[in-house]
């Protein structure tokens, strides 16, 4: 594990992630830039948990969002009933997406490739329309948090940097985690999985135990995230919880930077929020967002599969140290 | 109560029968999963939308020109996004039919915005005893059955048809014999557009509708493949009358919002249960 730590590659991720979150506490105008931030930095997390699921695996997942948004309803439903502190609520939101993976995993996962792909598309539209019924959710209108909830952190600007200290923390965490797993045996088993599953299992990876902790591991940290983003939101509604939308773009931000390493879905992830940014606010594109997106996936996965990192590691072999 | 919207479930399914049997035709022929099935049969609601508004003509004439014109589509949808990765591992097809699913939902959604939409054409209803019925529902019923029969015609009776049953059964060897199996190819996923445009037609005659509206169509789609197994039009269309038949009678029981969780837990059993569907898959 230490021999890991020295790599590289590693810390320029590392280093790259701690910068964008230290740029709002250094930065001028604080507040947008923190916003800014902490979209970027959602961006990140879910692109790097995705990855582990798409990249080292080889499963794609259509409705990962949906472990964004049911985290977020967990997290959410405890602070607003049992007053639950923010940390206890992450991690449930955390801990209960990952169980909803496990549950799923169990289904879905002996589903072959495409078979997957089309019953993640089914998992997002089935729990929206669950929980637009269920409740003691909130049905759909949602949950809103009373105000004074904030009061406990120090007040609501104080809450909001907590929070948005907290994601910081959490996307190293899974940058983290994302290099550890592509760096040790059960990364390989993965791996092993996404070149052909039949010949891994019988070099002896026990596929369906891998595959369910990697789904699992993909399912966490969007459900922590998913707490914070709602907890500074202040309320949360099926139609902002499950937005198929985000699943899609966290796709093409892993395709984007280059799906199977670290550094890609950082890479993907910064540079499609940019491009989402500049598209927002330029009054041709606004609209057709979603169909600039679709042609830059398209020009991806017919001329670039590997992505950016991918292409560049593949062009210049020396650089493969450094660019994990 | 049961037996009408049970009635108007079958007929409707019909319809479902339609649009899967396109999917099932492109996935059974060249192993390629169209994601953009759900917005091509938005496309076919928004063609006879738009010429019924501009022209008044009958949608189902329009459905002709509907028709060719998702046809054209499909060939270009293949050559543009398919053809560079038909070899490659699924996950490149999957993204890459999902991109143009993107390209046409996000030009869709600038151009027409998500306002829903409604084709102002009625017939009149029948009744039959204790039910009455659309006439709508009926023709579409109808059309679609038309569609079907069309349909085998072309695959069991005409050289191109025989050329794709070819193609599907072994590609290498069709080239061999000379079919240009590219083109064979385009045409079959040509062939799948044009029937998801055809239903996306005729949904439009009955039900108001949005460029969004395709993707329920589409979970259906996959539902109604797996169900009838996969490759094999017939077992689509029978899985569209199944499934057309469900869906009449599950708002006896329930809301009509569980539907999709429903669907997706059928899809689900389906798959770990009988992954080759109830009549068995093409290979």
């Amino acid at each position: 594990m230490s021999k890991q730590l020295k790599s590289p590659g590693l810390w320029i991720s590392l280093v790259i992630v701690a910068a964008f979150g230290l740029w709002p506490v250094l930065a001028g105008n604080k507040a947008y830039a923190r916003e800014t931030t902490f979209t970027i930095l959602k961006a990140v997390a879910l692109a790097s948990s995705l990855n582990i699921l798409l990249g080292y695996t080889g499963y794609v997942s259509f409705g990962h969002i949906v472990f964004f948004g049911l985290g977020g309803y967990v997290g959410f439903y405890l602070m607003r009933q049992y007053n639950a502190h923010l940390a206890l609520a992450v991690l449930a939101g955390g801990l209960s997406a990952a169980l909803l993976a496990f549950l799923l995993g169990k289904a879905i996962l002996r589903l072959r490739g495409a078979y997957f792909a089309l019953a993640t598309i089914g998992v997002n539209e089935a729990v929206r329309a669950f929980i637009k019924n269920f409740d003691p959710l909130g049905g759909p209108i949602g949950m809103t948090l009373n105000f004074q909830v904030y009061k406990a952190y120090g007040g609501p600007d104080r809450a909001l940097w907590i929070a948005y200290i907290a994601t910081a923390l959490l996307t190293l965490v899974i940058v983290l985690v994302s290099f550890l797993v592509k760096t040790s045996r059960f990364g390989l088993g993965l791996m092993a999985i996404r070149e052909n599953e039949d010949a891994a299992e019988v070099m002896g990876v026990v596929a369906p135990n891998a595959k369910t902790w990697a789904y699992v591991l993909s399912a966490l940290f969007p459900g922590m995230i998913g707490v914070l983003f709602f907890f500074k939101n202040g309320n949360i509604e099926p139609g902002d919880a499950f937005v198929l939308h985000q699943s899609i773009e966290a796709i093409v931000m892993v395709m984007l930077g280059g799906q199977g390493t670290v550094l890609g879905p950082i890479v993907g992830a910064a540079a499609y929020q940019r491009l989402r940014g500049l598209l927002l606010v330029s009054p041709l594109f606004k609209n057709i967002q979603l169909a600039v997106a679709g042609v830059l996936l398209l020009v991806i996965v017919l001329f670039v599969p590997a992505g950016v990192i991918g292409w560049l590691r593949g062009r210049f072999p020396r650089l493969r140290r450094v660019l994990e | 109560m049961l037996v009408p919207s049970l009635v108007d479930g079958l007929l409707l399914g019909f319809v479902y029968g339609i649009a899967a049997m396109g999917l099932s035709l492109i996935w059974g022929v060249m192993n390629v999963i169209n994601l953009s099935h759900g917005p091509i049969i938005a496309l076919g609601m928004f063609g006879v939308y738009l010429v019924f508004n501009a022209i008044g003509l009958n949608p189902y004439l329009t459905l002709v020109l509907v028709a060719v014109m998702g046809l054209l589509l499909g060939i270009l949808i293949y050559w543009v996004a398919v053809h560079r990765v038909i070899n490659a591992p699924h996950l490149s097809t999957l993204l890459a039919t999902f991109s143009v699913n993107m390209i046409i939902v996000g030009i869709g959604t600038a151009v027409f915005t998500t306002s829903p939409r409604n084709v102002d054409f009625t017939l009149g209803s029948i009744a039959f005893g204790p039910i009455t019925l659309p006439w709508t529902r009926i023709l579409a019923a109808v059309a679609a059955a038309v569609v079907t029969a069309l349909l085998y015609l072309f695959l069991y009776r005409t050289p191109p048809g025989k050329a794709i049953r070819a193609v599907t059964d072994n590609r290498a060897a069709a080239e061999l014999m000379g079919i240009p199996t590219n083109w064979m190819l385009a045409l079959s996923f040509g062939l799948g557009t044009m029937l998801a445009a055809i239903s996306g037609g005729l949904i439009a005659t009955f039900f108001p509708f949005t460029i969004l509206a395709g993707g329920s169509y589409e979970l259906k789609s996959f539902v109604i493949c797996v169900l009838g197994g996969l490759g094999n039009p017939l077992g689509a269309l029978i899985g569209g009358l199944l499934l057309g038949a469900l869906e009449g009678i599950i708002p006896a029981f329930m809301e009509t919002s569980w539907v999709p969780v429903l669907e997706f837990i059928l899809f689900v059993l389906i798959l770990l249960v009988r992954p080759q569907g109830l009549l068995g898959s093409k290979t």
